[in-house]
């Protein structure tokens, strides 16, 4: 069973339309919201006018920002509906409600605002500036939690830092220095289903909503905690979700949602965004500006690297702080460098603000670090993947935050990148011409991640038994394409030794009944949910065994369960089937006991620590998973078009639990991977305007403009994971963005430091232009 | 002036073999129409711009973005939405080759491709990428789905 591809459980609904998302939800009593944006990135609110809209037929109420709550996960910095200022363009100032989305839409134009306008902040470096407008210059009132160091005063949301080893014996023994910048801008995550949500408020004070998200656990705790709300009488369901990779983990349109219900009564109100809202007015993905140095000896040994990130954060710092963290964590590349020095800074700027993006931050680090890494091998006149072997982190080497890694923490980078070696045919050469314009250019990235969590995350399962012995499978885990429900029922299947199609999983998610798991993001749902199945199976076992242990009359310890039957182990003739005891067992004179069997389970990461303040030293996270990637290119120096033609991962899963959902998890990063990295940006003007907030202008990778992708997986367990398996989420896009850009460095002997990697871009870097 | 932008007219749709009697705005998207009136939500709003092709269906054997496209258009036509398909041969390949994974832009890529099937039995590589690039995934990598129309087409790309 673990292994095996089975197709995801849900995947009939998926192919005949039946699957339903947020926005399928519709009732005839539901009111519908439309949002009033700003169409400037910074502005002081005049005045804004309602009165046009207010009277509307249909329109039901017009909701303002004043006398809200400042929300924000780390700082509270971001009042939900803006009512002095804005700060970036799309963030909201009213809401309409009204009868029907149409009537929304004509009320929210209806609303007048006035405004002054401010200078605006359009870059990290900008946001610096001794001079830079700040903000918010409240920033040393606003509530925070711990690790979260803001410098009032400053655009600094918070800054991070990484001080380990000794820079100066580091600097001393490198004969070998190169230094380089890069810069990309925000842009978004684009999944195709745009954030919905819709909220009641019933009679006895519970708010109910229904939201498309990654982690309605989270909306519960933070709408209670924002609103002064106790968390019973909060409740939030997610139905199946349209693609989120990060950007569905942040709470914002559900906020919207609950002070639109509360202004009309309660009544039921839902917002879809528009494809414009939800690349504007929700988060995005976030930007960055780096300067990277690194040193080594002059046979390529890594001595010493000095970093620093300005995070283009937007205009409030949400998670933002969290990403700029976790880009302090694994600052580097996979490698074993003892002297680091990194400042990781999260920036306000006017721009759309950021929720995580698959890979939480680490793709972006990646691109700088491993950028770099080839820069540096051309000086050192050495094969950039020999550089990289001979540096790459192993068991006994710490990280920046100074753990020391083991095989089950680190997995095997060197095995990974052998066979990297051998399926990207990297023996012939990373540059081939084919003709006086043409030439095919390779390029490579090692890639690691941790996962930064909470120290106190959970997760837990609740299986319940049918009368015919199948099993219902419940968990807080959301099912957002990943199959990861379809895992646990394999890893549930597995474990009782029964058929998987009798292991029925609940897809959607009510908090009131399903047990909490954390998020649904940073590739830990297999991990995690994994290890509450498994306690809860263990559960249900010993409920069965010592249920059946007296109808058999053996020894509790001399029983199996499997098969669907409770056996003894030496004579397994002798069994009774667990359809007869899973509702309890009836005696012939018609005397019963037990009861329905219901297991529980759940699962808590230990030795999770916060980070020290000045070094950063401390445990972030589980476990690494390592790899190494490559992309293979076909330029036309010319006209500096070019054509993706191969893109390869080679990654340690610990574990392979679902052969061909992994294969595609994997695929489906690389994918956006590349996206991001070769086609994707916001365009902003001087005024940090976005210039390109729908899909006709905003252009992901579209069917026929993909590479060839090739997928190898090492298997080196971590001891804790299920079945030793490793998170696999998001490791297929990281070293996407550095592989593609090292292969078109190369391909052009030019270092190209900037994304996206447009042919444009390539043109103004080789000619100047 | 709100009430005369509310006036609906009746109209009588043939959607999956049946006919469906509805009222409607004059200006009402046949996506809004299949959505809102007829809860058929199969065919998703993505970007309501015609860029995404979640919201594609087939009208007269033409696959059109419902969302580009007005309901009164669609009178006196045939229109299949995704819910109207079954045993499609292209909707086992899906599941099979795992062609989706949160399936959102799957009712789309499946009634684009059964649209073209219709007209392109045996489609070269060319019209295919000339058909199916008009729909946008953000979760495969495209190759799954490639594998998974060759599949049905019964050869290899
Ligand atoms: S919703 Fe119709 S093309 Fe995107
Ligand atoms: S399966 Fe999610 S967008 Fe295609």
């Amino acid at each position: 069973m673990i292994g095996k591809g089975i197709p995801r459980k849900e995947s009939l609904d998926k192919v005949t339309g039946y699957a339903k998302y947020t926005a399928d939800y519709e009732t005839p009593d539901m009111l519908h919201a439309g949002l009033v944006i700003s169409p400037h990135a910074h502005a002081i609110i005049k005045q804004i006018d309602i009165s046009g809209a207010v009277k509307m037929p249909g329109v039901r109420a017009v909701v303002k920002g004043e006398n809200l709550p400042l929300t924000g996960e780390e700082l509270s910095d971001r009042p939900p509906i803006a009512y002095d200022r804005v700060r970036f363009h799309g963030e909201v100032i009213a809401i309409v409600v009204a009868d029907t989305p149409y009537l929304a839409e004509r009320g929210a134009a209806m609303v007048k605002v006035q405004y002054e306008l401010l200078p605006v902040v359009n870059s990290p470096s900008e946001a610096l500036r001794q001079d830079a407008p700040l903000l918010h210059p409240n920033l040393g009132e606003y509530k925070k939690i711990q690790m979260v160091y803001p410098v009032p005063g400053t655009n600094i949301a918070t800054l991070t830092k990484i001080r380990k080893g000794n820079m100066k014996k580091g600097w001393d023994e490198s004969k070998v220095v190169v230094e380089e910048k890069f810069a990309f801008r925000p842009s978004d995550h684009a999944a195709m289903e745009t954030r919905c949500s819709f909220a009641q408020i019933h009679p006895n004070g519970t708010i109910e909503i229904t939201s498309s998200s990654q982690a309605p656990f989270l909306i519960k705790r933070l709408i209670g905690q924002y609103f002064n709300i106790p968390p019973g009488y909060i409740r939030v369901n997610t139905p199946l979700v349209g693609g989120a990779y990060g950007g569905k983990s942040s709470t914002q349109l559900e906020i919207l949602a609950y002070l639109a219900s509360k202004a009309v009564g309660g009544r039921l109100v839902k917002i879809l965004n528009t494809r414009e809202q939800d690349m504007l007015t929700s988060p995005g993905h976030i930007g960055l500006e780096a300067i990277v140095k690194i040193g080594s000896t002059n046979d390529g040994n890594l001595k010493v690297a000095e970093l620093l990130y300005f995070w283009d954060g937007g205009a409030y710092s949400d998670k933002s702080i969290d990403l700029s963290r976790a880009g302090a964590v694994d600052c580097t590349g996979p490698y074993n460098i003892e002297n680091i020095w990194c400042d990781s800074l999260c920036m306000y700027t006017n721009h759309p603000y950021a929720a995580p993006f698959r890979g939480f931050a680490h793709s972006e680090v990646l691109f700088a670090f491993e950028r770099t890494m080839d820069v540096l091998a051309k000086k050192l006149n050495m094969d950039p993947l020999e550089l990289r072997y001979k540096n790459a982190i192993l068991p006994g080497h710490t990280n920046p935050t100074q753990v020391r890694l083991t095989s089950s923490t680190v997995g095997n980078l060197p095995k990974c990148i052998k066979k990297l070696k051998e399926i990207f045919n990297w023996e012939e050469g990373q540059l081939i011409e084919l003709d006086d314009e043409r030439v095919r250019a390779k390029g490579i990235s090692c890639i690691w991640k941790n996962s930064t969590i909470d120290p106190d995350a959970s997760s837990g399962v609740i299986l319940s038994y049918n009368t015919d012995g199948s099993i219902n499978l419940i968990s807080g885990v959301i099912e957002i394409g990943t199959g990861t429900k379809t895992v646990l029922a394999q890893i549930l299947a597995e474990k009782l030794k029964m058929d998987i199609n009798d292991i029925h999983v609940q897809m959607e998610v009510d908090t009131l009944n399903t047990p909490e798991h954390w998020k649904t993001v940073a590739s830990r749902g297999t991990f995690m949910a994994g290890r509450a199945v498994l306690a809860a199976a263990e559960d249900v076992i010993h409920q069965l065994k010592s249920l059946a242990s007296f109808i058999l009359r053996t020894r509790v310890d001399d029983l199996e369960v499997g098969y669907g039957k409770v056996y003894v182990k030496s004579d397994s003739k002798k069994y009774i089937p667990i359809k007869d005891i899973a509702y309890g067992y009836s005696f012939p004179n018609g005397n019963a006991i037990g009861g329905q069997i219901i297991g529980r389970g759940h699962y808590m990461f230990s030795g999770i620590t916060y980070l020290d303040k000045e070094t950063g030293a401390g445990n972030p996270g589980p476990e690494w998973a390592v790899g190494a990637q490559g992309v293979e290119v076909e330029l036309n120096r010319r006209d500096y078009t070019y054509r993706i033609v191969r893109a390869v991962s080679v990654i340690d899963a610990g574990k392979v639990l679902n052969e061909k959902m992994a294969v595609g998890q994997v695929m489906g990063a690389m994918s956006m991977g590349l996206s991001f990295a070769g086609r994707e940006t916001f365009r902003f003007d001087s005024k940090g305007i976005v210039l390109n907030p729908q899909l006709r202008t905003y252009r992901p990778i579209r069917f026929g403009e993909h590479p060839i992708y090739e997928v190898a997986f090492v298997e080196t367990p971590v001891k804790d994971a299920p079945y030793g398996a490793r998170g696999l989420g998001e490791q297929g896009l990281l070293g996407m963005p550095a592989a593609l850009g090292n292969s078109l460095s190369a391909a052009l002997t030019v270092n190209i430091n900037y994304l996206p990697l447009i042919p444009e871009l390539l043109w103004k870097v080789k000619e100047g232009g | 002036m709100a009430q005369s932008l509310v006036k609906k007219i009746g109209v009588s749709l043939e959607i999956n073999g049946e006919q469906r009697q509805v009222e409607i705005r004059p200006a009402d998207t046949l996506l809004y129409v299949l959505r809102n009136y007829l809860g058929l939500t199969g065919a998703k709003p993505g970007c309501l711009n015609g860029d995404c092709g979640a919201c594609s269906v087939i009208v007269n054997e033409k696959v059109y973005k419902s969302c580009i496209m007005l309901a009164v258009e669609a009178v006196e036509s045939k229109v299949t939405s995704i819910e109207g398909l079954s045993d499609s041969p292209i909707q086992k390949a899906f599941v099979e080759h795992f062609a989706f994974q949160c399936g959102y832009c799957t009712p789309g890529f499946i009634m684009n491709t059964h649209a073209m099937l219709l007209h392109e039995p045996h489609p070269t590589y060319e019209t295919i990428k000339e058909w199916l690039s008009s729909n946008i995934c953000r979760c495969t990598s495209y190759q799954e789905i490639e594998d998974a129309v060759f599949s049905v087409i019964g050869r290899d790309k």
